[in-house]
């Protein structure tokens, strides 16, 4: 680095002024890892969407995928699922978490019980899901005993999917949403308690400003968890139907076809996709209030 | 008030927050405790009447909070109970209970698929990646939260990129360029392709936690004469344990259940206990289900044991920020 050239001492101070010294040299490591195993591939599998396997025009994958209905109508599909479940998540946690962020006897072991789904993981879950909601399964004796006349047919199918996106999905919304929850300054609160706020005016104006940014990461992570659905939309979905989503669509042409270009150029699809969701997310967050009082992130 | 109550019960909580005239404009409490700025946590209650709000009757929201996360629990119960039950059925069809119990199928799943060495694997694919995730991430974290410079941006979306992108988007790519240098296959390949998110995640969690350590702290050990070497060892390690011990812990979970990366770069002996979990799963059919069924219990029981211990030692909410309690 320049940053040291000892006939101009004043550079260095100047260019620590703008932020550059050597704990910019801890960068490093991270900043060469992340280009050489992430940038290098990604970029790699964009080249290679563009030469397609039969060769012709380098759009040639591109046209094919929006042209072939089966292929196209995957964004949806994984759109309808994604989109929903997140919302779920992060909606259900905002209230749960908003009650127990206080002290109260037995709130570790609860948080633990939820943490436990995170530990499940999708194949587990669906695994679980395919015998506990199967026609003879717990749900439906449990609901058949209660006066329904026949067994829901829930597996394999689209709720079954979404519901296993819930089971891994909420628990980690609710886990962030509890932390940004806590990380906000009591005292605001006992401030706005002082001037005679109830409690729902307290959330309105002092809680929620401040947990939106972290709402905002919390969606954009648990929707991404529910976007990259492969293992259940497979086991407990209809890979061939409603739940065909792209990153099965990705993983057929890719392994099953053998076509490696093609594979790319839906995975560079689906990147642009999910990109463009949380390019929305964080601009919306990019507008609110981020201060030192907490609830960032 | 609720407010009221839970600061009452704390205490220790710091006193900088408030100002030197606050004690001042309640002068009955000076004379026990002293005109110092060190005021008990007693002298920081709102001029509310606190009231203990564990026995407040729960009101209607209240009650839906709670049935919403009794039956979210009560189905997460049934759903796991499901699978433990038939990993020990005899035969279980069409009743609410199977017709016997037997742990024959283990012992079937232990031979059969080899279990030890599939567990030996992901312990040491895991810890690998917790270690090098956190020697790589958590400088990297530091410099992004103290310094602000010409393209701090750009990094910080190359960081965030890996974690928002789905791991089938950039697996595809990477286990092609693992297998062009004919890394994959192999568990190297394995460990490079589970810290391809892991690394940015680590860096994502503690960057926010290690911007609310007061920089003033660093400032001062400085000013007391501690060199660089002094300032991390000794006043910003024993800080950042808490942030480096909850990040370690969620990417211990994220590499044990991580499928996606795993499933693209293992080869055959390489596989983690998911992927042969999968595996199993897929090719259904050719062993007894509950014998799968066995595989996943053991599954899930060596990820809770992880979860039990690690909790132990963090509290999940420390994820962001720290509680202050």
């Amino acid at each position: 680095m320049t940053v040291t050239a000892p006939e101009r001492p004043s550079l260095k101070h100047r260019l620590a002024e703008r932020g550059v010294d050597r704990t910019l040299l801890l960068l490093v490591p991270g900043v060469l890892f992340v280009v050489l195993l992430f940038a290098y591939p990604v970029l790699y599998g964009l080249q290679l969407s563009f030469q397609p396997a039969e060769g012709g025009s380098p759009f040639a994958n591109y046209s094919t995928f929006f042209s072939d209905p089966y292929l196209a109508d995957t964004i949806w599909t994984t759109l309808r699922l994604a989109i929903p479940a997140a919302l779920i998540n992060v909606l259900a946690s905002i209230p749960i978490a908003y009650r127990l962020r206080g002290r109260f006897r037995g709130k570790r072991f609860l948080t633990t019980i939820l943490v436990v789904p995170i530990t499940l993981g999708t194949v587990l879950t669906a695994e679980g899901l395919k015998q506990y909601l199967s026609p003879v399964g717990w749900f439906n004796r449990i609901l058949m005993a209660l006066g329904m006349d026949e067994p829901m047919r829930l597996v394999p199918s689209w709720t079954a999917v979404l519901f296993s996106l819930i089971i891994t999905g909420f628990p980690f919304a609710f886990l962030l949403t509890l932390s940004y929850l806590s990380g906000i300054d009591p005292t605001l609160e006992q401030a706005a308690a002082t001037l005679g706020a109830d409690w729902r005016r307290r959330f309105r104006y002092i809680t929620l400003p401040l947990l939106a940014p972290g709402l905002a990461i919390t969606f954009c992570l648990t929707f991404v968890l529910a976007f990259s659905v492969f293992p259940s939309a497979y086991l407990v979905g209809l890979p061939q139907g409603e739940t065909r989503v792209m990153s099965i669509a990705a993983y057929e042409a890719a392994f099953r076809d053998g076509d490696y270009p093609m594979g790319s150029t839906i995975a560079v699809i689906m990147a642009v996709v999910m990109l463009v969701v949380i390019a929305l997310v964080l601009a919306w967050r990019s507008r609110l209030y981020r201060g030192a009082t907490g609830g960032k992130g | 008030m609720r407010l009221g109550g839970r600061r009452r019960k704390s205490s220790g909580v710091s006193t900088a927050q408030l100002p030197a005239g606050r004690t001042a404009e309640r002068p009955e409490y000076d004379p026990v405790r002293g005109p110092s700025g060190r005021t008990p946590s007693e002298n920081l209650d709102p001029p509310i009447p606190a009231k203990d709000f564990r026995r407040r009757p729960l009101t209607v929201g209240g009650w839906l909070v709670w049935g919403a996360v009794a039956f979210f629990l009560v189905n997460l119960v049934g759903l796991v109970a499901s699978v433990v039950v038939n990993s020990f059925a005899v035969t279980w069809f069409d009743t609410w209970w199977p017709s016997g119990l037997t742990a024959q199928y283990y012992s079937m799943a232990w031979q059969e698929m080899a279990l030890l060495d599939v567990l030996v694997v992901t312990l040491q694919v895991s810890a690998a990646v917790v270690v090098l995730s956190v020697l790589i991430g958590v400088p990297t974290a530091y410099a992004l939260a103290r310094r602000t410079f010409f393209g701090k941006r750009l990094i910080t979306v190359l960081f965030l990129l890996p974690i928002l992108l789905p791991p089938m988007t950039y697996g595809i790519p990477l286990a092609t360029v693992l297998y062009k240098f004919d890394l994959a296959g192999s568990m190297t390949g394995v460990i490079i392709a589970n810290l391809v998110p892991s690394v940015p995640f680590v860096v994502l969690t503690m960057t926010p936690f290690i911007e609310q350590i007061d920089p003033k702290i660093e400032a001062a050990a400085r000013m007391c004469g501690a060199n660089t070497a002094a300032v991390f060892g000794r006043v910003l390690a024993p800080l950042l344990v808490p942030g480096i011990l909850a990040a370690s812990i969620l990417v211990l979970v994220r590499t044990v259940g991580m499928f996606e990366l795993t499933f693209l770069t293992a080869g055959p002996g390489s596989q983690t206990l998911v992927v042969s979990l999968y595996e199993a799963m897929f090719s259904a059919g050719i062993r007894a289900q509950q014998a799968v069924d066995a595989m996943a219990v053991i599954y899930t029981g060596s990820m809770l044991v992880l979860l039990v211990i690690a909790l132990r030692f963090v509290n999940p909410t420390q994820l962001v920020t720290r509680l202050k309690e």
